[in-house]
């Protein structure tokens, strides 16, 4: 379990990060808390002749307020997440989620930024982030630009980032009055998610006004349960309307068979994992 | 010297602490891995990527072009050097050829291929790349079944058959029971069912590690094994370097499960290569190759046949083994499922009985002892058919077991398969396990739950069982053909100012014997807790024993223990006697002293301090006695000790999703008399836990091309705390007759007794949906399918 030999820089800047990464081509790689880059190293699945470590880079960590919304730093570790108190008040799905994501040592090195480039559909946070209509602040070599998190996940492990870009931060919007829960289903508590479900709903009197559902493991990219979601828009807050929006919750997924689970078990989960975790973000009893 | 008068409280059933947590827990200790000597080489090994294949071409000269390579091997550039097989269990048992480095073909993934040897550590990981292999590739079989069929692909083609061997018992022929053929012939009801024993990884925390040293003609060889005494008489055997100039130490040792009961080959070659070479050479897995190549456990399939009559007794069980060997023969590979062979009649009093096991090759990795070897395989498919047969009849699973069960006073009992059991009291820790559990109440929610059709079902399984520890007698281990004895050997020696050092042949690995031997010798010789030290694992200051594995160090090495510390006492007769000024034939020892028998015990006598210094110095001793008081004994048992208890287990199953959730698991287990009750509890928490995981959790998974599918703990799923639940752990003390302290064997209860108890919970949860078996590990998908299945 050793690494292929490779270089280490640690910028303290994000331009400066930029710049070295587009120095060094496509073969240079951005290290955050290492979680996954590391075993992937580890058992040589990538040999990178460059990482650049992104630790040193202070304006990076951290969560803070602009106006609607939070600015969460692609450096914030999970841990710094789960007692952020703005976090707390105005995206709590980020917190439940990122409580079920590994054990406590990996919570305390692992980051947002690294969770979402990163991209694995089984990670809990890319799911989360759709459901949340999250907006990622990417730095590269010709500066700033802003991409959705609908547009951010492009395929199995890949992002619409570019070689020698760096997410600098998730900017979420601020939503009070949403009610939300993530439902996950693995197997051992450390474990990934067979499929997990992220969802945020808001009532109104007693009907569900707007609703937000992603899919985490349902394919090779995060979804966005959208027949669930219309079919929830302005439906009765009760079991049975949820029930049966849940009942598409697979529609247009793609889940794989491994040795984890099967497709057929995977889009099974879906359905009833959609239905309660609507049910809870809801505050509705679903039985 | 002064003397205290008090005899101080009994240490053995003390909870004390372990003695060697201190330095286990703040890492300030030697593991294998941390073995550094001056110009020490480091090895890594390349393995098979194919599941069978011949090796047209190992070129490793590319890899010495590599920086700080210094040497690199393929199996044909050593000598010639196989894996032993201590057991072969039949005469015509097929034993293929294990070489430790392969030369003409692999045939499993992540057997050696080459050895490269470097400087340092990533330095001979790199040059694995630089080594250049051809394959031309073999047709693989993976499946008992099919690796059986005519015309299946052949793992050793120059067999000419996957079969390794048939081994039968039959009660009718060895006069230890009646014809299972008539008992079946008329039988009112007969069960019949497959279980599948999966594959299981041992996981033990430490990864294998060995270093080989050559100084001269002489070789030490450190290794993360449980069997230090067994590997220094192999490896002389295997390399042909004689036995004396061998010396093997297992520093501390993070865990085994009989995962490190092997001969391995990274041994053999790490040996080869530092005699070779003339350097130490340093070899340490990874958890990677540790699951792909460190050996496996169970993998059986059980075809089980059961005849009662329509109360319930039991009148014939017929069973049927397929064992899966794995690639080759490992040390004890074959016998591992006959140590289960006498086990399937569990606690029960059956007529006749039947027991047939074949052992077949498979493209696979080998096969060998893991907690429990062979018993918790032969209990699980007991424990499911008797719920079974409580299905078929209507009756409640623990009635079932009561009318079949041996009562408590029909000690000692000899059993259909020819087994003595010591002693028992199955009917008390029954009874205490049934109570702890509030078993009636839980049946009472169970039936409110299935009127009201609760989407979650609550199940309660039982498991009852007994297991045969302490090996072994060495004339039974003989007449099943096993290579060595099973005995065990202990040193005590005192030191001038009175303390002790205790020398055993065990070889503790988790075990915490430091701890409870040190118990043992302070009541045996009246000496503190705190001044006895506890020497293991190194064949130089210990230089016989047969290790630990069978739960056999307490239940045999306990005794050698107790023998040697009154050969201690005896020595020190005659010193006291001439230093009290009287005859030896008046002396009483008590307390830690010797004093003229009648005298109060205010009288501060002589301690073994005392006498130990008397002999240290020598000057006035009485014509004729050794200036020692240091004493070995060695102890063969007569019989296996019968440890036994009750699990109970309650579930919950989500019908949905089909996960399942342990609500509450109670054990009451009898394991004779406790020498220290928290290590008791330890070893019943971890072994019930290693025994969830198999009903639940684990398995390793091949495809049909060989590659493990579970190569790591992502796809291994290895449960931890957070999956467990709390454990309610209780005793029933019947006491092991004949032998001093009691005792029996806990090592591997737990794991035996847990994994039918939560098979059997699941199942009853499901039984009015139609179900009445899952495979393990009872995945949430598996009992969602089982549902699926049932309810159409
Ligand atoms: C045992 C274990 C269990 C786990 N279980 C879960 C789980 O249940 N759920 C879950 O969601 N995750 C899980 N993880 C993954 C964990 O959440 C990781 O922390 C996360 O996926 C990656 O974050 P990181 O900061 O460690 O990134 P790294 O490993 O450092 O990087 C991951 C990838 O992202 C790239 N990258 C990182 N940061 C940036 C950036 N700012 N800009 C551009 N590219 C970047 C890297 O180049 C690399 O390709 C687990 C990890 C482990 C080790």
């Amino acid at each position: 379990m050793i690494p292929s030999a490779f270089d280490y820089a640690r910028p303290s800047t994000v331009q400066e990060a930029v710049r070295i990464l587009s120095e060094a081509g496509e073969d240079a790689k951005v290290l955050a808390g290492g979680q996954s880059l590391i075993p992937v190293l580890r058992l040589r699945l990538a040999a990178p002749s460059l990482l650049v470590d992104l630790g040193g880079i202070a304006e990076l960590r951290g969560v803070s307020e602009s106006g609607d919304e939070l600015v969460i730093g692609a450096m914030t570790r999970h841990a710094d997440i789960l007692r952020d108190p703005l976090v707390a008040r105005y995206a709590p799905l980020l917190a439940q989620a990122t409580a079920t994501v590994a054990d406590r040592q990996v919570r305390h090195l692992g980051t947002i930024g690294g969770s979402l480039s990163h991209a694995d559909p089984a990670g809990d946070l890319p799911s989360v982030s759709l459901a949340l209509d999250a907006v990622m602040t990417i730095a590269g070599p010709a500066g700033e630009r802003s991409v959705p998190a609908s547009e951010f996940f492009v395929d199995y492990l890949t992002t619409a980032m570019q070689p020698g870009e760096v997410l600098v931060a998730v900017r979420v919007p601020k939503r009070e009055g949403w009610g939300t829960h993530y439902e996950k289903f693995n197997r051992v508590a450390q474990a990934w998610a067979l499929v997990g479900v992220a969802a945020a709903v808001r009532r109104e009197n007693g009907s569900i006004a707007e609703a937000r559902v992603a899919l985490t493991n349902m394919g090779t990219t995060p979804l966005r349960a959208t027949a669930v979601e219309q079919a929830l828009a302005g439906a009765l807050a009760s079991a049975d309307a949820i029930a049966s929006a849940a009942a598409s919750a697979a529609e247009g997924t793609s889940p794989s068979s491994d040795v984890s689970a099967s497709a057929e078990y995977r889009t099974h989960l879906a359905k009833v994992l959609t239905r309660r975790a609507v049910a809870a973000a809801g505050g509705i009893d679903a039985a | 010297m002064t003397v205290t008068d008090e005899r101080p409280a009994a240490e053995v059933g003390a909870a004390r602490r372990r003695k060697e947590d201190a330095r286990l827990i703040t890492g300030r200790t030697m593991w294998t891995e941390n073995v550094a000597l001056p110009g020490m080489l480091h090895l890594a090994i390349l393995r098979s990527p194919m599941a069978h294949a011949r090796l047209v071409r190992v070129d490793t000269a590319p890899a010495l072009r590599e920086p700080g390579v210094v040497a690199a091997f393929s199996g044909r550039d050593l000598p010639a050097m196989g894996l032993p097989c201590a057991w072969p269990v039949t005469e015509d048992m097929v034993h293929p050829d294990h070489p430790a480095l392969a030369v003409d073909e692999v045939r499993h993934v992540g057997e050696p291929v080459a050895v490269v040897v470097a400087r340092d550590r990533a330095s001979a990981v790199d040059a694995l790349a630089a080594v250049d292999v051809e394959y031309e590739p073999l047709p693989v079989v993976t499946d008992m079944e099919q690796a059986l069929a005519d015309g299946a692909p052949l793992v050793h083609r120059d067999k000419g058959t996957n079969k390794s061997y048939t081994w039968v018992f039959d009660s009718a022929a060895a006069g230890t029971g009646g014809s299972t053929e008539e008992a079946f012939a008329n039988a009112p009801v007969v069960l019949r069912r497959r279980y599948v024993q999966q594959r299981l990884i041992p996981s033990f925390m430490e990864p294998r590690s060995v270093v080989a040293d050559p100084t001269g003609d002489q070789y030490t060889v450190w290794s993360a094994t449980q069997i230090p005494h067994i590997l220094r008489f192999l490896l002389s055997v295997v390399t042909g370097t004689p036995e004396h100039k061998v010396r093997v130490v297992a520093p501390d040792v993070g865990g085994g499960f009989g995962g490190k009961l092997q001969v391995t080959p990274e041994e053999v070659i790490a040996f080869a290569v530092a005699q070779k070479l003339g350097k130490p050479v340093k070899y340490t897995e990874t958890r990677s190759d540790s699951l792909l190549s460190a050996h496996h456990g169970r993998d059986q399939i059980q075809d089980i046949e059961l005849a009662a009559d329509r109360d319930g007794k039991v009148l014939g069980l017929r069973v049927k083994l397929l064992a899966n060997m794995g690639a080759y023969l490992g040390l004890v590979t074959p016998g591992v499922p006959l140590l289960g062979a006498f086990m399937y009649n569990a606690i029960y009093k059956f007529p006749a009985y039947r027991f047939e096991c074949t052992g077949v090759f498979t493209n696979t990795t080998i096969t060998d002892a893991y907690r429990g070897a062979g018993r918790p395989e032969a209990t699980y498919a007991i424990e499911r058919i008797m719920d079974e047969l409580a299905a078929e009849l209507g009756l409640d699973p623990v009635e079932v077991r009561r009318r079949n069960w041996i009562g408590h006073d029909e000690f000692p009992f000899t059993t259909v398969a020819g087994l003595t059991y010591d002693s028992g009291n199955y009917e008390a820790a029954t009874e205490k396990a049934l109570s702890l559990f509030g078993y009636d109440a839980l049946r009472e929610e169970q039936k409110r739950r299935r009127e009201s059709r609760d989407r979650v079902q609550l199940g309660i399984g039982v498991s009852t069982y007994t297991e045969m520890c302490g090996l072994a007698p060495s004339r039974v281990l003989g007449s099943l053909r096993y290579g060595a004895g099973g005995w065990e050997t202990a040193s005590v020696r005192m030191l001038p100012t009175g303390k002790v050092e205790v020398v055993t042949g065990t070889s503790p690995h988790g075990q915490s014997h430091e701890t409870a031997w040190s118990q043992i010798v302070a009541d045996q010789l009246g000496v503190a807790f705190e001044d006895v030290e506890v020497l293991h694992g190194d064949t130089r200051t210990s230089h016989k024993g047969l290790d630990t594995y069978g739960s056999r160090s307490l239940a045999v090495g306990g005794i050698a223990l107790v023998n040697a510390c009154q050969k201690v006492i005896e020595k020190a007769k005659p010193v006291a006697a001439h230093l009290l000024e009287c005859d030896v034939n008046d002396l009483e020892f008590r307390g830690g002293a010797f004093r003229v028998r009648g005298t109060p015990t205010e009288e501060p006598g002589k301690t073994l301090a005392d006498c130990a210094l008397a002999v240290f110095a020598a000057h006035d001793l009485p014509d004729g006695v050794e200036p020692s008081l240091d004493a070995d004994a060695t102890f063969d048992p007569e019989n296996f000790s019968f440890p036994h208890g009750t699990h109970l287990c309650a579930v919950e199953v989500d019908t949905e999703t089909g996960r399942v959730s342990i609500r509450s698991y109670v054990a009451v287990d009898d394991v004779g008399r406790v020498v220290n009750p928290l290590i008791v509890e330890g070893q019943v928490h971890g072994g019930v836990v290693q025994g969830i995981a198999q009903a639940l959790f684990e398995e390793a998974v091949y495809d049909a091309d060989g590659n493990l599918l579970t190569g790591t703990f992502v796809d291994y799923t290895l449960p931890s705390a957070a999956d467990l639940p709390d454990v309610v752990s209780d005793r029933t003390e019947t006491p092991a007759p004949g032998h001093p302290l009691g005792t029996k064997g806990v090592g591997e209860a737990g794991t035996i007794a847990s994994t039918p108890a939560v098979v059997n919970a699941v199942v009853d949860a499901l039984r009015p949906y139609g179900v009445n078996d899952i495979r393990m590990p009872c995945t949430p998908e598996r009992v969602w399918r089982a549902l699926q299945g049932g309810a159409s």
